[in-house]
């Protein structure tokens, strides 16, 4: 007997785990199962564990108090040797859990093994994907710069929404009445200590049933679950076409799983760590605070919502899907599991895909919000100044000045908020945009007290020469027959 | 016997557990207080008072300026997120508005522009017209406004809380703080 055996003999007398190890990596899998398609959960958790790693890493350094938060990071990034490469793992290493897990969840759903008797594994998994992206906001306001400073106030105000004790809410978010000290500290034991201990607990679980219950069986259009028959179906094929988890599915869990580490390591390694952005001084207005990528989609929305609904949206919605999401093995719990004859499951993927990457798109140019800096630093086209008469070109510089251009585009540049002006004069008459500019309407504010009468007068000039050179601008009926029939005749009775 | 052993076990289960029960909520009725500490700190106006924004001579009549004070609720370690920005509208004489920086949308930081006369906010495109009201975008109502008094020929506020539809820019419960 080697030296080796015997100091393993010896843990293995005391420990007592041998069997029940052994037994757990050698418990059977459907043949088919041990695929590519299968490996997403175990990369979920290779990742985890990467995060667990860098955090503790991280937390070596990390100040979490609101006054050094900041510096600390700078500290990080700059004087700690490779300390920016391990931010910037934590900070990959975040976006790709979130990542996996969705595609974990995309897999699960379209080879239906939510359905019986895994119900509660799918449950344990959606809390998994709460947890993961409370994991990723909590971290976010650890970035203690501007953008987790108002990315703060945008929680609380979300929160003031709640009726009746909103207040509350407010101040139990910010651990008092306002974004300060205490609140930083609060965000930090929820991302270093109590979120990471339910991840954990909840990890446990729901591998725990993974291996009570069996990894579930490739899909096979027309064989359907049914809870009398599925359990004595599913042994009897692990029975028959099983095959140990370790060595015949592992490797390729293993191979995926370092592939996704590789990946996180060359991200970090060639575009480095995110922020921190600036300071977290709230008297610098002159920010545009952006949240993290995969709360991209709820910025967009929170902008796009009609206000009317906005509340009713924020706080009926979560608790509605994330209630489908756990009631959904309770509803569809038998039957198909194949996405082969589940066109609805797949076509409601899909949708959901494609409307959050359609929100994420618009998040990336954010075309609701004014461009705060287009009035001074876009210029007015040349072509646009041409040949103009001095009343117009004084126009185009009130259109500058009064900021017209942050919500306004002319020649591709400026806010995306309103519609561009190019050919503005072919869809409104001169009337028309008179009456639009001081009395506002749709979504613009009203000029009215912002210009002088001589100021509107220049403005509507220019805005009447913005259309297509060989398009006539728009004009009222009423002034065409006017200047078709000639003027009233002289001394006629009005 | 066996019986009469068994109940004797189930007794003195029971009390243990119960022992136990009293013994958790001794420990959680200290601890529930201290996690809602957040929501009573600042109640009863022990936070009230006046904080003086500067002489009436820095806001010109007819302007808005960003004006900057200390938090009056603060700890050592709060750092930069001391310092709390407003915007001042000196209508004229001694009338004043003073809005809370934060978008009454989502709280975003919305800046003025003197010369359309509106602030606009960065975030989902809420603007309000120089008087605060609201002129387009996403937010269901006009800037937040602190309560103001002019004392001794410098402008002093009430502040404190960061205004939501839910909380008023000031501490004082029955204050004019939420009105647009």
């Amino acid at each position: 007997m080697s030296r080796l055996a015997k100091i393993g003999d010896w843990f293995g007398q005391r420990l007592r785990i041998g069997a029940a190890l052994h037994e757990t990596m050698t418990h059977p899998v459907p043949r088919q199962s041990a695929s590519w398609f299968y490996v997403f959960g175990s990369a979920a958790l290779t990742v985890f564990i990467l995060q667990i790693f860098t955090g503790i890493m991280l937390a070596l350094i990390y100040v979490p108090s609101a006054g050094q938060a900041w510096q600390s990071l700078q500290y990080l990034n700059h004087g700690v040797t490779l300390g920016w490469f391990l931010r910037a793992v934590h900070g990959w290493g975040s976006d790709f859990m979130i990542a996996i897990v969705l595609i974990h969840m995309v897999q699960v759903v379209m080879f239906g093994a939510y359905k019986f008797p895994r119900e509660l594994t799918w449950i344990a998994g959606v809390f998994l994907l709460l947890l993961t992206l409370a994991m990723a906001f909590t971290g976010q306001v650890l970035r203690f710069d501007q953008d987790a400073y108002w990315g703060l106030g945008i929680g609380a105000s979300i929160s003031g929404r709640v009726p009746f004790i909103g207040a509350w809410v407010v101040h139990l978010l910010l651990g008092g009445p306002i974004i300060a000290g205490d609140t930083l500290s609060r965000f930090f034991a929820l991302h270093v200590f109590v979120i990471p201990g339910l991840l954990i607990a909840f990890v446990s679980l729901h591998l725990l049933m993974v291996l009570k219950l069996g990894i579930n069986e490739w899909p096979m259009p027309g064989r359907l679950v049914r809870r009398s028959t599925y359990i004595h179906e599913y042994e009897e094929l692990i029975k028959k076409d099983g095959v140990p988890f370790v060595p015949d599915a592992i490797w390729k869990d293993m191979v995926f799983s370092s592939i996704v580490i590789a990946a996180v390591l060359g991200c970090a390694a060639f575009l480095g760590p995110f922020g921190p952005g600036g300071q977290p001084d709230p008297t610098i207005v002159q920010t545009v605070p952006k949240p993290d990528y995969f709360f991209r989609w709820l910025y967009a929305l929170l902008a796009l919502l009609p206000p009317q609904m906005e509340t009713f949206a924020l706080l009926v919605g979560p608790p509605v899907v994330i209630g489908f999401l756990i009631l959904l093995p309770f509803f569809a719990g038998e039957g198909e599991k194949s996405w082969k004859r589940r066109p609805i499951a797949v076509l409601s993927i899909a949708l959901t895909a494609v409307a959050l990457g359609t929100l994420t798109h618009y998040a990336s140019y954010s075309p609701w919000s004014p461009v705060m800096n287009a009035w001074s630093s876009d210029p007015v086209p040349v072509e646009y100044l041409k040949g103009r008469s001095p009343l117009e070109r004084q126009g185009s510089a009130i259109f500058q000045e009064k900021q017209c251009r942050n919500c306004h585009s002319i020649g591709g540049s400026g806010g995306l908020r309103g519609p561009a002006l190019d050919s503005i004069a072919v869809r409104m008459t001169h009337n028309q945009l008179v009456r639009q500019v001081v009395q506002g309407g749709g979504n613009m504010p009203a000029y009215g007290k912002n210009l002088t009468p001589a100021e509107v007068t220049a403005l509507v000039a220019f805005l009447d020469t913005l259309h297509p050179a060989n398009q006539l601008p728009a004009r009222d009926a009423a002034r065409q027959m006017l200047e078709q029939n000639g003027p009233p005749a002289a001394g006629s009775k009005r | 016997m066996s019986e009469q052993d068994t109940s004797r076990r189930d007794f003195f289960i029971k009390l243990g557990l119960l022992l136990n029960g009293v013994a958790a909520l001794v420990l959680a009725t200290p601890v529930v207080g201290y996690l809602l500490a957040p929501i009573l700190r600042g109640e009863g106006g022990r936070y009230r008072k006046w904080i003086d924004l500067g002489e009436l001579d820095e806001f010109p009549e007819g302007q808005t300026r960003l004006a900057k004070y200390k938090n009056p609720i603060s700890s050592a370690w709060d750092g930069e997120t001391d310092n709390i920005p407003c915007w001042v509208r000196r209508v004229e004489g001694n009338t004043f508005q003073v809005f809370a920086i934060n978008c009454a949308h989502l709280g975003c930081p919305v800046r003025w522009f003197p010369q359309s006369g509106l602030f606009m906010c960065p975030c989902h495109g809420g603007v309000y017209y120089r008087d605060g009201s609201r002129a387009s975008g996403p937010p269901p109502r006009g800037l937040f406004q602190y309560p103001y008094k002019v004392e001794k020929g410098h402008l002093m506020i009430e502040a404190g809380q960061l205004p939501t539809l839910a909380t008023s820019a000031s501490l004082h419960k029955r204050s004019q703080g939420c009105q647009g």
